[in-house]
This record gives C-alpha cells, structure tokens and sequence, in this order.
C-alpha cells in the first residue's frame, strides 16, 4: 500500500480545529425563537423584523408538540425567548404549567379578545380553517358530508385521506372531544381509522387528493392554497369543501405566539410580539403568497385564495377552550392512528 | 502478536470511548424503565407497534431477498461470464453506496408521487443497498478456488448443480453476512422511510419525539429496534465468525472459470444496463431534472440562493470533518488495544464499541437530547454534542479501519525504533503513526462521508440556527418541494460521489463499505 498520508493528516488537524471550535452565539440583542410555523413565513416575518429594529433573531423551527414539550422539559432555562405555533393547544399547553409571561396589554388589544388567551398570556396572530378537501372528478360536490363527523360512516372506506400524525390534526380532535365527548371521540376515530389512507402530513394529503388517490381528505385550508399557488390553476384538480351550519369540521385554528417567563430579553421579545400584530406585519402575512392564513388583525385582508374570514361559519368552540391536545393524543393512541 | 500488558492510559482511554458507546443505550433504557409496567403495556401493547412490527420484518425480508438474488446474480455475471462491459459495472455497482438512500427516495417519490408505502420502500432499499451483497459475494467468487468446480463438472454435475452444490455454499459466509448487513441498514433508515411515507420503528419513534419531545414512548420504541438490531449484529457475527472456508492448499490459485454464455451476452449487458439506470441514473437524473425546474416559495421552507447552499455545504463540511477528527481520536486507542493486545478485557471494549452498530442515530440523539437536557445543560443544543453523536455512531465504521490499519504497523518496527533510543512518544508519532496513516485516513474519509450524509442526528441536535445540506433537504423534501431540494441534494450527492471516488481510488472499491467484523 502506498504510504503518501499528508492530506489525511493534514485533514484530520484541520477537522480538529474546526470541530472545537463551537460556534459562540453573540448574545446581545438577539432573540431566540422556537418556531412551529411554517419556515417561509417565519423568514419572512423576522427579515422584517431585523431590518426594522436590528435586533437579530435565531429560529430553532419543529412541530408545535415537540417544542411545546421541549419547552417544558428544557423549564426555566430554556434558551427560547417567543414561542411561535401554529395551533393553540400548545400554548394552552405552557400557559397551563406558568411558563408564559403576561403579554402587554397594547399588543393583546390589536387583536380582538376571543382571539387571545383569556388569562391574556399569549397572543393570536393569524387563523386558518379546516376543511375538507376533495377531488371533483372523483366525488360530486352533492355528495360531501353535513358533517366532519359522518366521515367515519362506512360508506367513505377508501375515499378518505387523513395524516393524524400532522399537529393540525389535534385540536381537530380535542374540538370532537370538547363537543361531544370522550367516547363518541374514540368511536368516530375508530371509524375513520377503517376508512382512511394515512399520510405523514397535510402536505401529503392534498398532494394525495389532487392526483386522485383518495376522493377526499382532512386539511387545513392552507395546504390547499400552498398547492394551488405552486401547481396554478390548469393543473389542480381538487377544491375545498367548508363544513357549514357551524359543524365542528370547520373548526377555525389559531396560530399564536408567547413571550417565556424565563426569557432574559423580556423587552425585546414583547417587542416582537407586538410587531407581529402591526399593520405592516399583517397586510405582509395577507398579501404574500407563502403564507394562506387569515391576519387576525380587524381589516387587513386575507390572500384571494381564501374564502373571506366573515363567511365562514365555524363551531362556537374558543381557542382557549381546546385545551392542551392531550386528551387528543391519548385518543389517536388508543384508535391505532399514532 | 506481541501481548504485553497494555498500559493504564491505554485502557482509560478504551474505557472511556466504550462508556461513551453505551451511555444512549442505559439513557434510553433508562427512561423506558421509568415508564412503569402498566404504561410500557399500554404503549407497546397497541395495533401500532403491531403494525410496525409486520412492515419492518416484512420489508427487512423481502430486501435481503431482493438483494441476495440481484446481488448475487450480477456479482456471479461480472466475475464469472464474459458479460461486455463487466469492468464498467464492477464500478458501477458501488456508485449506489455514495448515494444516500433519502436522496434516492427524493428521487423515486418525486419522479412517481403515488409510489409509496411497501412497493416504494422495497425498491428504494433494494437500488441503494444491494452492492452490500455485491461487493462480498463478487469477492468471495474472484477468490474461490476453481479446482474444486472443475472436479466437481468431472464428475458429472451440470453447470447449475455446480452452481447451487459448489459455489453457493462457498458464498454462504459472503451472502449471508451481505443480507445481514443489508436488514441491519434497512432498520436503521429514517430519511427514505419518511418520504415514502411507510412507517417503520425509525419514523414512529421521530412521530412520537414530534408528538412530545422526548420521554418513554419514543424510549420504548427505541429498546425494541436496538433489539432487532442487536439480533441481525449477533446472526452477522455469528455467520462471520464460523462459517469459514479455509483453503489448505498453498501455492498459487488460477483465476477463476468464466462462462461463456454466448447469445445472451447482448440480453444480459441490456439488463445490466437498464439497472444501472434504476440505481444511478434516476436518483442523480431527478436532481438534475429538478435544478432545472423552476421553485416556489409558497411550498419551499427553505428557498435555495446561492449563499443559503454554500453555509450549508460549509455546516455539513465542517461538521464531518469535526465528527471525523472525534471519532478517530476515540477508535484509535481502541485500534490499538485491539491490533496489540489479547484478553478478556480487550475483547469486551472492543466488542462494546461495535455494539454501537445495533444502537440507530436516531436513538442515539434522543438519549443525547434528554440526557443533556435535563442534567448536562451546558452541552445541550452545541455543536460538540452532535460531534459526539456521530463519534458514537460511526465509531465500529472507524474502528474497522483503525484496527486494521495499526495490525499493518508491524511492531517489529516499533521495537527497532525503541532500541535505537526514541521513546514511547517518539515512536508513536515517528513509526507507528506513519505505518498506520493510509488506514487512518481510509477511516477519516469513511467517517466524513457518513456525516455528511447523515440525516436523524443531525436533525435533532443541530444548534439551533445551523443547517446543514441534509436538514435543508428534509426540510424541503417533506413538504414536497422538490425543485427548492435540488441544490442542496446535488451539492450533498457531489461530496459524498468525490469523497467516495477518491477513497475507492485509493484503497479499493470493498474501503467504501465497512462490515463490521469481531474478531
């Protein structure tokens, strides 16, 4: 074997080097977000954000059930300064156990109160709506459900696509739950565990039912537009069904976000909480074509996409009164869907 | 061998990378324990684990039958017929090692979005992982000795019965341990199984840490996967370690017989070909396909610029080179215990260490992750915790190398150097290093190209704000944002081609691959 070795060693010094050499985070006048909304929105948001008060932000991004309990595992010395989710229960979550601090008062009145924690410790900032996606060529629009629930009837077996694994897929439950109870919860998951094809997420399922491998599925309305933006028009063939007559299928989420009680940069953080809900971070979310939510700001328009906020006929079911999803989760475990 | 006893330095060192080896397995044991009896039932006793349990032994099955039977068929073509073109396919059938097999996933699923479950991840396994029964078992038929066919074609055997009744059971140590190694590296997949949305141990375990971050339930799932790991390690090393077939006869060996297999040469070099497109040509031409396609922002989480692929190539780079640098420093004491000493003791480091073969990245980061959490906190989300995770996890493929590498540091040479006056240090760092550098190397390159390849570690202890190649993949792929993918997976595919090409180049195309070997 041919012993000329410099390189390797020369590599393996360098690769010491580098190795040790962790990275230092700059402390001042950075925040630390643990995000569990969408990382293009997020981008966006916090570009937005640094250009106007150069105050850095570092984004640590998951789903919003892990970082709710990596929250809560990593307690009061979590690096995280905002928690930013696209769903409530996991702020109802941290509320439960104190780990939020009181919002300020000027930012929570921007955004109307049935929108915000009651107890006021985290913040509404946009609201999507689920929905029932469906496929016209395989399933006539006559032929779709009163309710959310009756999807768990025998005669969808095969047609249906759900991901119960997607966070968005538990405060659907929790809302079952809280309208109906335990029981018939677990009977309807059952059902729909008969009938449907799983899917990893809600990405998963539009991109299912707009090439037609099940007629519909459970979504949120978001993923649908996200898809048809990319796609464009000639090319989708799926539409959105709204549950109606305040069915708890069109159960409306709220995206949110919390400044931690154990947060070092209390100033900073409310700061960004409060620009969130300006006008100008508003009418960005609304008019871009990465992010398909309603601004829960008062007139600031949604995306076109989007069937408007007045319309819709959601269940009389508050964010706050979801819960914390881990009922939910209990549920999907004994229903064989997790 | 010399066998003098091995000093205390040498032995703290051995013990302390060992240690480091088990730690993830008494954390995750340890937190699976803390579930209690009644809860461990409840979440084990349910249709998932269930449903697990027959996709994962269904798939591992099937692979290692695919693989066998394609593996061995085309071994048997390129070393035993006069196929045209067989030079060409002996290295085109390694090319599938440097690509990671989420890479090609990325590829099937986007060329063909309703390729999923079973059928997607039968075929995704078979492409990427049937050169690890090629390459032994074409080894093993280049070296068999062909006198032993010729007696038996003398005494009347047609060429199949020679076949099934002479050279497969001379294959058996080299396809077995191909098969072992390929179920072993189907139940650590993550990255593949994800997209192809088929649920294995690897991605329920991922679901329950997005479901709650870390405590019993993914503890749980992960004792039962090192489990069947640790199952398909032991058959390995069992099916390694006795079935030998010694050859007494010294002298030199002819090359072995080939078959002139005449009409066919034209069907079989097609058929050939036609699978080197399946297992080179889709996954790198779906990258190109996809660099040409326009992205989106709307479904891209990470949009790919010019800067965002060059911080993340820089992250991966340094990162592999950092993890490299670690795992090496820790196999190389055990390398040498290993290469220099006997004994009880050494044989329990050193197979301690290899246990961390059957312990999959993924359980790996999540020992890590609720270890430092919750009582190393410094640690916690740095750089240098997901350096340590890759040292545990690729410390057998570097251990292999070492090991080998310092048996080739003859220590003869060592001595004359001690009694020519150098001391200890001296002849380390004047003899043995030196002798033992190309192996070293041969381990460093091995250890790079699975770091930056590597996606569940990575993905769970990444500091916050550092994004490699990898996670910038997964990112995109997950939310099938294929174009904005394509980048960041052709910059990836690139590294672990040239890294690759140059370490094959060098030490032969059987260095790209390490089967795990107890001696």
């Amino acid at each position: 074997m041919p012993v000329t070795t410099k390189p390797f060693c020369f590599a393996a010094i360098l690769a010491a080097t580098f190795g040790t050499a962790s990275f230092a985070q700059a402390q001042s006048q950075t925040l630390t977000l643990y995000s569990a909304q969408h990382e293009q929105v997020v981008d966006m948001l916090t570009a937005e954000f640094t250009q106007e008060t150069g105050i850095k932000v570092l984004v640590h991004t998951g789903e919003g059930p892990d970082v709710a309990n990596q929250i809560l595992q990593e307690g009061v010395d979590s690096p995280a300064d905002v928690f930013f989710t696209e769903n409530s229960p996991e702020l109802n979550l941290l509320d439960e156990k104190s780990l939020l601090a009181p919002v300020s008062p000027a930012t929570l009145a921007e955004i109307p109160a049935k929108y915000n924690a009651a107890d006021g410790d985290w913040l509404g900032i946009l609201a999507r709506e689920n929905v029932l996606d469906y496929n016209p060529s395989l399933i006539p629009e006559t032929a779709l459900p009163a309710s959310l629930l009756d999807l768990a009837k025998p005669q969808w077996a095969g047609k249906l696509g759900i991901a119960p694994s997607d966070s968005d897929f538990l405060p659907l439950v929790s809302a079952v739950i809280k309208q109906y109870g335990k029981a018939a919860a677990l009977a309807w998951l059952q059902g729909l565990k008969a009938n449907s094809k799983i899917y990893q997420d809600d990405e998963s399922v539009v991109a299912a039912v707009a090439r037609g491998d099940v007629a519909v599925g459970i979504v949120n309305n978001y993923y649908w537009a996200r898809l048809y933006t990319d796609l464009g028009p000639a090319k989708i063939d799926s539409k959105l069904y709204h549950f109606p007559h305040g069915d708890i299928g069109g159960l409306v989420n709220i995206s949110g976000a919390a400044v931690l009680k154990s947060s070092h940069n209390q100033a900073e953080a409310q700061k960004f909480l409060a620009f969130l809900v300006t006008p100008k971070a508003q009418t960005l979310l609304g008019q871009s074509e990465v992010d398909f939510e309603y601004p829960l700001r008062p007139g600031i328009p949604p995306n076109k996409l989007l069937k408007p906020f007045k319309d819709l006929q959601p269940p009389a079911i508050a964010a706050a009164a979801l819960g914390d999803d881990q009922d939910a989760g209990t549920l999907l475990q004994q229903a064989g869907l997790i | 061998m010399p066998s003098g006893r091995p000093s205390a330095a040498l032995i703290a060192c051995c013990c302390l990378a060992s240690l480091l080896v088990l730690l993830p397995l008494c954390v995750t044991a340890a937190s699976a324990a803390g579930a209690g009896f009644s809860l461990a039932v409840t979440l084990l006793w349910r249709p998932l684990v269930g449903e697990l349990l027959e996709n994962t032994l269904l798939l591992i099955a099937c692979t290692a039958m695919t693989c066998a039977l394609i593996g061995t068929a085309s071994a048997w073509a390129v070393e035993r017929t006069d196929l045209p073109g067989r030079r060409l396919f002996a290295v085109l059938a390694v090319v599938p090692l440097a690509i990671p097999p989420f890479i090609t996933s990325y590829a099937w699923v986007s060329l063909n979005p309703s390729l999923a479950d079973f059928s997607g991840a039968l075929l995704v396994v078979t492409v990427s992982y049937y050169p690890l029964v090629y390459l032994p078992v074409a080894a093993a038929l280049r070296e068999m000795d062909p006198a032993l066919e010729e007696t038996a074609r003398a005494l009347g055997n047609s060429a199949w019965s020679v076949f099934l009744r002479v050279i497969l059971p001379q294959l058996r140590p080299a396809l077995l341990g191909g098969m072992l190694l390929v179920a072993l590296d189907t139940l650590v997949e993550f990255g593949a199984f994800a997209l192809l949305r088929f649920r294995t141990f690897t991605t329920a375990i991922y679901s329950a840490y997005r479901a709650g971050f870390s405590g019993a339930e993914p503890a749980l799932l992960s004792m039962i996967l090192v489990i069947l790991c640790t199952l398909c390690l032991a058959a390995e090393y069992f099916v390694r370690g006795r079935a030998r077939y010694g050859r007494l006869a010294r002298g030199t060996r002819r090359a072995a017989i080939r078959h002139f297999i005449g009409a066919w040469r034209f069907p079989a070099a097609i058929a050939f070909g036609a699978w080197a497109l399946l297992t080179i040509g889709v996954p790198l031409g779906m990258i190109v396909y996809w660099l040409l396609q326009p992205g989106d922002a709307a479904t891209a989480p990470v949009a790919a610029s010019l800067p965002a692929v060059a911080q993340a190539a820089w992250s991966s780079v340094y990162l592999g080179a950092g993890g490299a640098a670690l795992t090496l420093a820790l196999a190389l004491p055990l390398g040498i215990l290993a290469a220099r000493h006997q004994g009880w003791l050494v044989n329990l480091l050193e197979r301690a260490a290899y246990l961390a073969q059957s312990i999959p990245g993924i359980v790996v980061a999540l020992a890590l992750v609720s270890l430092t959490v919750h009582s190393i906190r410094p640690l916690y989300q740095s750089a240098f915790l997901l350096l340590i995770a890759y040292s545990i996890v690729f410390l057998p493929l570097a251990l292999v190398s070492v090991r080998s590498a310092m048996m080739q540091a003859q220590p003869v040479l060592e001595e004359t150097g001690k009694s020519l006056g150098l001391g200890r240090i001296a002849v380390f760092l004047r003899v043995t290093l030196p002798l033992a550098a190309p192996g070293m190397g041969a381990a460093a390159a091995l250890v790079f190209i699975s770091i930056t390849t590597e996606l569940t570690a990575t993905l769970l202890l990444a500091p916050i704000g550092t994004q490699t190649l990898a996670t910038q993949v997964w990112a995109d792929t997950s939310t099938l944002a294929f174009a904005a993918a394509a980048p960041y997976a052709a910059v990836m595919a690139a590294i672990s081609m040239a890294a690759s090409w140059l370490l094959a180049h060098r030490f032969g195309a059987a260095s790209i691959y390490a089967p795990v070997t107890v001696v």
